[in-house]
Order: structure tokens, then sequence, then C-alpha cells
């Protein structure tokens, strides 16, 4: 098991990994509130980054959707918590098979009818959407009114029933990360890891070579909504408040997917790194123009745009692969 | 001498052109089997029937025992048909290792098995030293090699190649042929290969099928096959003779 994980991770990547771990372990000792905030929602996108990345990176199949699964995952949850008192591990539970079955749907119109490339993107798009102007009219959820998760003052923090301070979300959200990191590990040194790459490389000769494309690409889209529901807990429990319009909306997708992108698409660590360039320079900024008093709202949209464009122009790879060469970490090929 | 693949007037039109028009030929086990012919002849479609690329509009392909015409690509492939292609598709961003890996998976289920087999397939087709590289980064000699490495890691009973010579240089087109026939040799490798290259067609094939416009103009032993007047007059050339 072990040796499986040090499999393809050089001495030095792997020293370097620790050493972020415990940086990021130790970290709520150091930082203040609004640093552990910040923190919170830096590994918050590198864990949604990263499971949207199963799909893209690994797979091929762009989506610009991914918000719903995010949507679908927090309400499951959290309705399951406010009218049924289920917690949000066993709301977990349920908001998995929920995504896994809608990404399902979704996959198999799109697959079986070959929409593919910008298409099959825009039926993302169209999907999150119907979601959004759908759970706006459901009844049964507050439609545009918006589900409250209580909050309550409370002398602990209760990890099962996901109320605490922000430490305790913190170390929820770092463990989450970890645990999909791995798991992308070993995905894609896995047989369906192969056959993903072969799918995204070049698809009609993925099927000369004897893959069956339409059932790996369900797999990539089932697998990635699944583990993607677990952010929709998370920002459920996490922000205690529901709207629609805000959880399903198309810039929650595309917030997702950017940091990936800037990091580098197809990498295991470019969803995090590019969380945190992203999260981390656009709080710098807002802190920045807050200390000299100016107030420019959509500042930080216009930032990520020329972060992207620059990344785009310089680095179509994304940052980490030219960061891991000249770190000594990256793969050992020309 | 049994047939591995057996087509039985196979016909694929495409709105008026009639691009595959009722052609009938047996491959036999063991053998290496050419299809030749001018540009446009057919033969580029014709495979893509056989390979699951393409449903025929008429007629069976039977591929050991089992009718295979209208399976898709990927099951034709499972059943032991592998194929290259024309303008070769190597999976570009990944390694050449990873590349006939790939093949390797459909024979292995775990990936350190495929990996072994893959490796003992670039030492067959010489490029065990490239397993690092990228594959867009090689040369097309080399990237055709990768293809057909990639296509035999699957396994298969009968080999395509599509045009595996074109582009090459002479020296490159002997080296490809010595590694065709050292397969068909020492494995029994059956191949049925699409080829321009008459010298590596010479070299190799021990049947000849000539299609022009679709249809079956010539059939049988190279020798035979290419002093056919029929053969000399659309394709060769009378010069060739």
């Amino acid at each position: 098991m072990i040796a499986q994980l040090e499999s393809g991770v050089s001495r030095r990547g792997a020293a370097l990994l620790l050493l972020l771990l415990a940086a990021f372990a130790v970290a709520p000792w150091i930082v203040n509130d609004y640093l552990l905030t910040v923190l919170i929602i830096i590994l918050y996108f590198a864990f949604a980054g990263q499971a949207w990345n199963i799909m893209m990176g690994f797979a091929g199949q762009l989506s610009l959707g991914h918000a719903i699964y995010i949507g679908l995952g927090a309400y499951v949850a959290a309705t399951l918590f406010i009218r049924f008192g289920v917690g949000p591990w066993l709301g977990l539970l349920a908001a998995i098979p929920v995504c896994a079955a809608c990404g399902a749907v979704i996959g198999y119109l799109a697959f079986r009818f070959r929409v593919a490339g910008v298409y099959f993107a825009i039926l993302t798009i169209a999907f999150a959407e119907f979601a959004r102007i759908g759970f706006d009219h459901f009844d049964l959820v507050n439609a545009t009114s918006g589900l409250f998760l209580p909050v309550s003052q409370h002398t602990h923090n209760d990890l099962w029933q996901l109320r605490g301070d922000p430490r305790m979300f913190y170390f929820v959200i770092l463990a989450a990360t970890a645990v999909v990191f791995v798991l992308c590990h070993f995905l894609r040194r896995s047989r369906v890891g192969y056959f993903w790459l072969a799918i995204r490389e070049d698809e009609q000769a993925a099927r000369a070579t004897g893959i069956d494309t339409f059932r790996y690409k369900m797999y990539a889209v089932m697998v990635s909504a699944a583990v993607t529901s677990f952010a929709g807990v998370f920002y459920a429990f996490f922000y205690n408040n529901l709207f629609p319009e805000q959880v399903f909306s198309v810039s929650r997708s595309i917030e997702i997917i950017l940091g990936p992108i800037i990091g580098g698409v197809g990498t295991l660590f470019g969803p995090i790194l590019g969380a945190f360039v992203l999260t981390g320079l656009a709080e710098v900024l807002n802190s920045a123009m807050t200390a000299f008093g100016v107030d420019l709202p959509g500042a930080t949209q216009v930032f990520y745009g020329i972060c992207l464009l620059l990344v785009v122009a310089g680095l179509p790879e994304g940052v980490w692969p030219p960061l891991a060469r000249r770190l000594g970490v990256g793969p050992r090929r020309t | 001498m049994t047939a591995l693949l057996t087509l039985q007037s196979v016909s694929k039109r495409f709105r008026g052109l009639v691009a595959v028009d009722a052609v009938s030929f047996a491959v036999p086990e063991g053998e290496i089997f050419a299809v030749i012919g001018p540009n446009g002849a057919g033969k580029t479609t014709l495979f893509n029937l056989i390979a699951g690329a393409m449903v025929p509009d008429e007629g069976s392909i039977v591929f050991a025992g089992q009718p295979i015409g209208g399976l898709s690509a990927d099951a034709v492939c499972r059943r032991g048909l592998a194929r290259t292609f024309q303008i070769v598709r190597p999976f570009p961003a990944l390694s050449v290792e990873d590349n006939v890996t790939i093949g390797a998976l459909q024979r292995h289920r775990d990936v350190g098995g495929a990996r072994t087999l893959a490796h003992k397939l670039l030492e067959q087709l010489e490029l065990f030293d490239k397993r690092d590289r990228r594959a867009a980064t090689l040369t097309l000699p080399d990237r055709k090699r990768l293809e057909v490495a990639r296509a035999l890691a699957t396994g298969p009973r009968l080999l395509l190649l599509d045009e595996v010579m074109a582009g090459l240089r002479a020296t490159e087109t002997d080296r490809m042929v010595a590694i065709l026939r050292a397969l068909n040799r020492d494995s029994g490798l059956t191949i049925l290969l699409i080829e321009h290259v008459m010298r590596a067609v010479m070299a190799l094939a021990s049947h000849v099928l000539v299609l022009d416009h679709g249809v079956t103009i010539a059939a049988g032993a190279p020798e035979t096959v290419v002093r056919d007047p029929a053969v000399v007059k659309s394709y060769l050339g009378a010069e060739a003779v």
C-alpha cells in the first residue's frame, strides 16, 4: 500500500508534500481567524478543483456546470439535516448517489447521442441552469427564500454534526483534500486512469485500442460528480445558508475550474496550487484595496480574468508543470 | 489452411458513391495478406468496415467464426483484431511506454503486468530507449512503430496495418518489413495490410487483393497479380512490369 503510494513520486516530491502537509497541520495555531477562513476557502476550491479535474484533466470531458453537483450535494445534506435531523455524514452517503446518478443522466444523454467537446460543455451548463431554475420553484427546499441551517453557540466542536468553530471546518476540509489527492493519485495510475488518459488524448484511437469509451466516460462523470458532492455538503454546513441563485449559478462552476486551469489541468498538484494562487492573491488584493481605502466592486473578477489571461498566454500547461520541473519533482520525460 | 477473416460481398455506399462494391476475400490464418490499389479505390473504407469504425451496408464479415460486421471498434479490438491508422494517432501527450501500456491493459488487469508486456513489445519494435519520451516528440517512423506496438499490445490474432510504410525512407521500410516478418514468423500473427509501397508488399505478402473503384480487379499470389494486365493498367503503370 505504502509502496504503491510512493510509486511515481520522486523522493523530493514526497518530502515537499510532507512539508506542505505539516505546514497545513500547524497553520491554525499560527494564523488569525481571517486567514484561517481564507485557508478554508482555498482548500475548498482545491478539493472541488481536484474533483472537476477527474473529469476534465483525466478523461478530457469539459464540464462547465459542476455547480450542479455542489448544489445537489448541499441541498440533499441540508434538507436531511433540517427536516429529518440526519447528520451531514449520513447526508453525504445520500448526496453521493444522488450526484453520481445526476452525472450518469447527463453523461448518458451526452455520450449516447455523441455530444462532445464544446457541445458537451454547453450541455453541462444547461443542466446546472435547469437545476437553478428548478430549485427556485422547489417548495420543499424553500425555493427562492433559501435554506438555513440552525446556528447556535456551541461550547464544543461536534464533528459528527459538523457544528463548531472554523478550526474544525479547516481540519475537515484539509482531510478531505488530502483524501481526494490520494484518491486521484491512485486513479491516475490505475487501469481506469490510463483508459481515461487515452480517451482524453484521442477518443477514436482509444476505441481502436479496445477501450469502451462510453463506459469509461460514464465512470469519469460519475466519479467526479460523486466526489464533488462532498464539496456541496461542506459548503452547506460551513456557510449555513443555501440559495439556488447562489449555489447553482454559472459563476460557481467557473470559480471551481479556474484553480485547476491556472494550476495545471490533469496534474495532481495543479488544483491545489491554482486555488492558492487565485484565492490567495485575490485576498491580498482585497486587503490592499481596503488598506488604501479603494472600493472597486468586481475587482476580484477582473483579477481572475487577468490571471487566466496570463496563464493561457504564458504557461499553457498551467503553473504547476514548469514549477515542478524547476523544483526537480516533475515527471522524468522530455 | 483455415480462414481467420472472411468477407462475403461486403458493400459500403456514401450517398451515390459505392466506395466498396461487393468485395469478398478470405485471409488465411498465419498469412500476410495485402490490399493494394490506387488512391480512392476504397481500401481505407474496407479497413474501417472490418475494424468497426463503419458499418457495412451489405455483406458479412466473419472473424474467427463469429460475425463482426457492425460491431463497435472497441468490441472488434477485444475480439482480437487490432489496427493502426493511416495518419498515425498515438496518444500525443503520453509517454511511449504509457501508449503501449494502455494497449496492454486489454490483456492485463493490473498495470504492472501491462507495463512488463509493454516493455517487451517496445524492445521488439526497437523503441525501448525512447520509452520515456512523449509520443508527440517522436519522428514519423518511430510513431508508426509505436502504433504497431500499441496495436500488438492488445493481443490481436489479426493485425490490420493501414499504410504503415507510407512516408518512410527505404531503410525505414526495410526495418519495418523485417519487424513484421519476424512477428509473423515467430508468433504466427496474421497480418492484413493496405499498402502503396510495392517493395514492402512484394517482400511481405503471400496473398494480394487489388481494388479499384471499390471493385476487386485481381487477387492471388503477388507475382501473378503484378503481371495482371488490369492491375498494370489501373494501378502500377506499364513501366512497373
